[in-house]
């Protein structure tokens, strides 16, 4: 599916959503008419300073002035690796958009990420990772890391990564891996129409807490993060 | 050292120690006052990752991460350091869930201020999915512990910087105190050169590193509030200042962030190298700020450099 098949399949009522260079910013129309602000980086995008600034910025100026939720739709690379982008911070950049993101979700505009390309690295943290909700596209390709760089970093080459990502949820890229994990809240399918299945989870979206750690332990693929978190955060409240 | 330890008070020791150098655990016995701190989940429960062994790499009974409880000028604080000599201070399921449990805390407690030594490759590649999904939730911990009225404050200054995710952790903080050494960016300089070319960042180049990423540019473009001498009393004095400083959080700061980040693309944007943005900036012989001296540097970043104050 392309982003426009994407974009009128969830939208049936319209949308005012534009691509400009990779960035995508608008709006679009609910069955209920009540309207959903849209921002996202299409077209496999890197996701740098210039980028970020805008998304940031559309969210910004949606809050106090709009209502309702807010949808991230990701195809992206990884963060911008260059001089230029490290060199103006892209660090802060990333956080703002997800601060930005998270800001608004814990303050009444629940945000749904939707992941229908690829999408890695510091990327999928200031865009989908920062949502209420991380939703797959059946095909959808995200790699925390590619494997050039695990191999330089680790050591390792190629082939003996790619043979371990063969067995190895724990670091593999892939949807299937991020669900279990507990990153992917869930995974949309094409036999339905996309639009049902959005206004189906805007109807029982889940409490702003986070809970993708025990999300990842119910589902086999996180079995110590949840409860190392909660024994911390316990001895913590007792140490007072 | 040639004097007994006993002659020595603990500030002159954490003056004397150097925050590079030392690892997590003497940072923080020496930038917390003497003998308050309590560890949570300490090296003898043998939390290890359970993911290293699937690459025969040595586990360690910390995870990396050293987190609990202290005091700072007789007040209560949560810390957190990461120990960049195990597996380069990466982020693992284990190693990252200690800190969102320490974060998570924070935020039902509201008075307690958090600080995070941040010592960080990013994410632990050999466990990348869970090692992200911790950032991402460690990051959603630190803004729901602001909301709730927490001070968070990064201290940068570690061997392997704050690379990554760590650098969107360190984004979220109320505030950032950094040494020179303590380098802030997303992509490193080996994974840029390895994508983009040589041409684009030679990571062999260690001044193009340090004048790029380092604690010193970082300084004076306002990502960091305060910079320090690389030695534990400064880090321990500028975690006092700037949580005597910080501000509330809520949307006029990250209104006040979006205005800071634009401002910033307008003026420097075209700036090739952080040596255009120094003069650019109003510094006189920007080429020699590398070479300056950290009281002299001081000096300069309080009259020049800006700030993020209320605006991050």
């Amino acid at each position: 599916m392309t982003l426009d098949d994407i974009l009128t399949a969830l939208f049936p009522d319209g949308h005012e959503v534009r691509n400009d260079k990779g960035v995508l910013l608008g709006t679009a129309t609910l069955r209920s008419g009540d309207s959903m602000l849209v921002l996202g980086v299409a077209d496999r995008t890197a996701l740098g300073v210039d980028e970020a600034i805008r998304l940031s910025g559309h969210v910004l100026r949606s809050i106090g002035r709009d209502s309702g939720p807010i949808l991230v739709l990701v195809d992206s690379d990884s963060q911008r690796m260059s001089k230029r982008d490290e060199l103006l911070g892209l660090n802060e950049f990333l956080a703002h958009l997800a601060k930005v993101l998270i800001h608004a979700d814990m303050n009444g505009r629940p945000t749904i990420g939707l992941l229908y390309g690829h999408s890695a690295a510091g990327a999928l943290l200031a865009t989908g990772l920062a949502t209420r909700v991380l939703v797959g596209l059946p095909g959808a390709d995200p790699a925390v890391m590619d494997l050039p760089s695990m191999a330089k970093v680790t050591k390792l080459s190629m082939e003996a990564l790619e043979e371990k990502a063969k067995s190895t949820p724990v670091f593999a890229p892939g949807l299937s891996n991020l669900t279990q994990m507990g990153a992917v809240h869930l995974t949309w399918s094409h036999a339905a129409p996309l639009a049902d299945q959005l206004e189906a989870l805007l109807a029982d979206m889940p409490a702003a807490r986070d809970g993708r750690d025990a999300l990842g332990k119910a589902r086999g693929g996180r079995l110590k993060a949840a409860e190392i978190a909660e024994r911390v955060r316990d001895l913590a409240l007792q140490a007072r | 050292m040639t004097a007994p330890l006993k002659d020595i008070t603990p500030a002159e020791r954490a003056r004397s120690t150097s925050f590079y150098e030392a690892s997590a655990r003497t940072r923080l016995d020496l930038l917390l006052d003497a003998g308050s701190f309590v560890e949570f989940i300490g090296p003898e429960q043998r939390e290890v990752s359970p993911h290293l062994k699937i690459f025969d790499l040595p586990e360690q009974f910390d995870d990396g991460i050293v987190v609990g409880r202290g005091r700072l000028d007789g007040a209560p604080v949560f810390v957190a350091a990461q120990e960049g000599r195990f597996m380069g201070g990466a982020f693992g399921e284990v190693h990252g869930a200690k800190l969102t449990g320490l974060l998570r805390a924070a935020r039902q407690v509201a008075s307690i201020p958090v600080l995070i030594l941040f010592d960080t490759g990013g994410v632990r590649l050999q466990e990348a999915n869970a090692g992200e999904l911790a950032i991402a939730e460690i990051m959603r911990a630190v803004m729901e512990a602001r909301a709730a009225g927490v001070k968070i404050i990064g201290l940068i200054g570690g061997r392997s910087g704050c690379y990554g995710g760590g650098g969107l952790i360190a984004g979220c903080c109320s505030a950032l105190a950094v040494s020179e050494p303590g380098r802030i960016a997303v992509s490193g300089p080996e994974v840029i050169e390895t994508n983009r070319g040589v041409e684009e960042f030679d990571s062999r180049d260690r001044a193009l590193v340090w004048r790029t990423m380092g604690g010193k540019h970082r300084r004076l473009l306002g990502a960091a509030d305060v910079f320090v001498d690389d030695n534990v009393q400064d880090f321990r004095e500028a975690a006092l200042e700037l949580l005597g400083l910080v501000g509330p959080f809520g949307l006029d700061s990250l209104k006040a962030e979006q205005e800071r980040l634009a401002d910033r693309l307008r003026r420097y944007g075209a700036c090739f190298d952080a040596v255009d943005i120094w003069t650019a900036e109003g510094i006189a012989h920007a080429e020699t700020v590398p070479e300056l001296p950290a009281d002299q540097f001081i000096a300069l970043a309080d009259r020049i450099g800006r700030t993020s104050r209320d605006a991050r």
